[in-house]
C-alpha cells in the first residue's frame, strides 16, 4: 500500500489550514512572502549538515554540474534583506541528507522570517503570537544554557573541564565511543539528558521553553555577545515544546569578514573530519560586505509544528509521502 | 560476524556490547538542528536480563551477535544439564544450564516445545510457552462442589512448581497454567 498517502486527508487539510493561518499572520504584520531558488551552487558549510546533491546540465546534453539543495533559505533570504526587501518570510521545502527518523525526514518543509532591527526578544514575542494562534492558549518560559544544564545534570557548561565533561556523558548518557570535542559533549548530553524535559505540557497546558545563551562555539550564524554573568554566549535560541526541538534563531550576523572566517574554519573541521569542503556562498559575503541590516531571523520546523498541533507521534503521520514512499 | 552500523540498528537486532550479546529494543536518533547525531539505543543483555540505555554516535559500528533462536522439544534432564531437540527434522541435541534455564525451569515438561535460543551454538536461554499443562503431586484435599467460591491453596506441580489453585482441585488433576504470571488458567481438557 506504498502509493497511499501515509497522514489522512484530515491531516492534509490541517497542513493547509495552518499554513493558510501563517499566511494572514504575516500578511498583517506587513511582512513580505519571498520564494528563493532551490538550487545553489554553494552551500552551509556546518559540519554537522549534510547537503543533497543534484547535476544540473547548461545545455541539453551537455556536461553536468554540482548543485546543492538547500538545507536552508538562509543565504538567498539575507541576500534579499541586503538588496532592501525589509521583513520577509518564507515557507520553503529544505533538505538535509542522512537524516531519517521519527522527527526528521531528509526533505522537509520550513517557515523561516527576518525582522529587521528586531531584538531576540522581540523575535521571542512573534513567536509567542503566531504559537498562540496555531496551538491555542500557551505558557512560555525562558532557560538560559547554562541554567539548563545547572538544573536538569548539576553542572555548569561554560565551566567544566573536558575530563568531567567525557564522564558525565558516561555516567549520564551512557556514552563509551570515541572521545567528542567539547561541543559534541555539550550536545550529546543536551540531547539525551535535557531535550526530552524541555517543554512538556504543564496542567494541560502547552509549556513551550526559550532555550538561550549559547556557547560561543555555537554561534553558526549568530552574533557573539556577554551575558549577565559576563560569558561570552551565542545571540541564538531555541524552541521546545514536548521535548521537539521546533525553532531556531540568531541575532544574525552581519560582519562580513567573520562570516567568511567561520565559513573557512567550518571547512577546516569538515576536512579533518574526513568530509567534503562545501562551496561557500561568496554572495553571501558580498552582501554582509554590502550591508545587511541589523536583524533577528529564525527557522521553524512546520512538520514538527504540525506534529505537535495534532499531537502526531512520528513525522510520517503528518507526511503525504515520507522519503520511503517518495 | 558482520558488524552493524548505527544505520541498521532496529528492534530485534543482536549485537554484541562490553562482550555478552544484546538485543536492541528500542532506536531513536537524535540530531539536534546544529550538532553531531547520536543513536539512543534501549537493550537487553541477553546474558544477564539486564536493560541497558547506550548511546552511540551515529556511523560508529558494532559486532553482530550470533544468536539465533530454535523451537526445541525437552527431552530430559541428568541432574546438571537440561537436554533439548531440535524439531526441524535435525534430531540435533543442545544441553541447557541452570543459568540458561532460569524461571523456565518451573515449567518444564517432557515432549513440550521451547524456544532455545543459541549463542556461539550453546543455549543462552530457554522460553517456555505462554501456557502449560503440569499435573498435581501434591495439594489439600479437593473441597467437593466448592466450585463458584473463591479461595484458594498452594499445590505443588511434578517440576516442584508450587502455585496457588483454587479449592476444588485435586492431586492428579492436570491444569493449564500461564508462565507468564505463574498462574493457574484452568483444568486442562482432557
Amino acid at each position: 500500500m506504498k502509493w497511499r498517502s501515509s497522514c489522512s486527508i484530515e491531516m492534509i487539510k490541517a497542513r493547509a489550514d495552518l499554513y493558510s493561518q501563517i499566511r494572514a499572520f504575516f500578511q498583517d504584520r506587513n511582512v513580505l512572502e519571498v520564494e528563493t531558488p532551490l538550487l545553489s551552487i554553494a552551500s552551509a558549510t556546518d559540519p554537522q549538515l549534510e547537503s543533497v546533491m543534484a547535476t544540473l546540465k547548461p545545455g541539453f546534453g551537455e556536461l553536468g554540474k554540482p548543485y546543492y539543495l538547500n538545507t536552508s533559505p538562509e543565504f538567498p533570504m539575507k541576500r534579499l534583506l541586503a538588496s532592501g526587501s525589509g521583513a520577509i518570510y518564507q515557507i520553503v521545502k529544505t533538505f538535509r541528507n542522512g537524516e531519517t527518523s521519527k522527527r526528521h525526514n531528509p526533505e522537509f518543509s520550513m517557515l523561516e522570517w527576518y525582522r529587521p532591527d528586531f531584538s531576540l526578544t522581540m523575535l521571542m514575542g512573534e513567536l509567542e503570537q503566531l504559537l498562540t494562534l496555531v496551538l491555542g492558549p500557551i505558557v512560555t518560559k525562558k532557560l538560559s544554557y547554562q541554567d539548563a544544564f545547572l538544573k536538569y545534570l548539576s553542572f555548569d557548561p561554560f565551566e567544566i573541564n573536558e575530563e568531567s565533561l567525557a564522564e558525565k556523558a558516561i555516567t549520564l548518557a551512557g556514552y563509551e565511543g570515541e572521545r567528542l570535542s567539547r561541543d559534541d559533549y555539550l550536545n550529546l548530553l543536551l540531547g539525551v539528558c535535557i531535550e526530552p524535559l524541555l517543554g512538556l505540557d504543564h496542567e494541560g497546558s502547552i509549556v513551550p521553553v526559550f532555550l538561550y545563551d549559547y556557547p560561543p562555539s555555537q554561534a553558526s550564524l549568530a552574533k557573539i555577545g556577554v551575558n549577565l554573568n559576563g560569558h561570552k554566549v551565542a545571540k541564538r535560541f531555541e524552541l521546545y515544546i514536548r521535548g521537539i526541538e521546533l525553532a531556531n534563531a540568531y541575532d544574525e550576523l552581519t560582519n562580513a569578514v567573520e562570516q567568511e572566517s567561520r565559513f573557512t574554519e567550518d571547512n577546516k573541521a569538515r576536512e579533518k573530519q574526513g568530509l567534503d569542503c562545501i562551496v561557500h556562498d561568496k554572495h553571501l559575503i558580498d552582501a554582509l560586505a554590502h550591508g545587511l541590516p541589523e536583524c533577528s531571523g529564525i527557522a521553524l520546523g512546520l512538520d514538527r509544528l504540525l506534529m505537535i498541533q495534532q499531537r502526531a507521534q512520528s513525522i510520517d503521520d503528518v507526511l503525504s509521502f515520507p522519503i520511503d514512499r517518495a | 560476524m558482520a558488524s552493524h552500523s548505527t544505520s541498521e540498528f532496529r528492534s530485534g537486532l543482536k549485537v554484541m556490547l562490553d562482550g555478552d550479546p544484546c538485543l536492541i529494543l528500542e532506536n531513536e536518533s537524535v540530531k539536534p538542528g546544529k550538532g553531531q547525531a547520536f543513536n539512543r539505543v534501549r537493550l537487553r543483555n541477553l546474558n544477564t536480563g539486564r536493560v541497558w540505555d547506550r548511546t552511540f554516535k551515529s556511523g560508529e559500528s558494532v559486532e553482530g551477535a550470533d544468536v539465533m533462536e530454535y523451537d526445541m522439544e525437552y527431552l530430559y534432564t541428568d541432574g546438571e544439564f537440561w537436554h533439548f531437540m531440535m524439531t526441524d527434522g535435525s534430531f540435533e541435541q543442545h544441553a541447557a544450564d541452570e543459568k540458561a534455564l532460569g524461571e523456565s525451569v518451573k515449567w518444564l515438561k517432557e515432549q513440550e516445545r521451547y524456544v532455545v535460543t543459541l549463542y556461539n551454538g550453546a543455549p543462552l536461554s530457554v522460553a517456555a510457552p505462554n501456557f502449560v499443562e503440569l499435573e498435581v503431586v501434591e495439594t489439600d484435599p479437593g473441597l467437593k462442589g466448592d466450585t463458584a467460591q473463591g479461595g484458594s491453596k498452594p499445590a505443588t506441580f511434578t517440576t516442584g512448581a508450587t502455585i496457588n489453585v483454587p479449592l476444588f482441585i485435586n492431586i492428579g488433576e492436570v491444569l493449564r497454567i500461564d508462565t507468564r504470571t505463574g498462574e493457574y488458567v484452568s483444568r486442562a481438557k482432557s
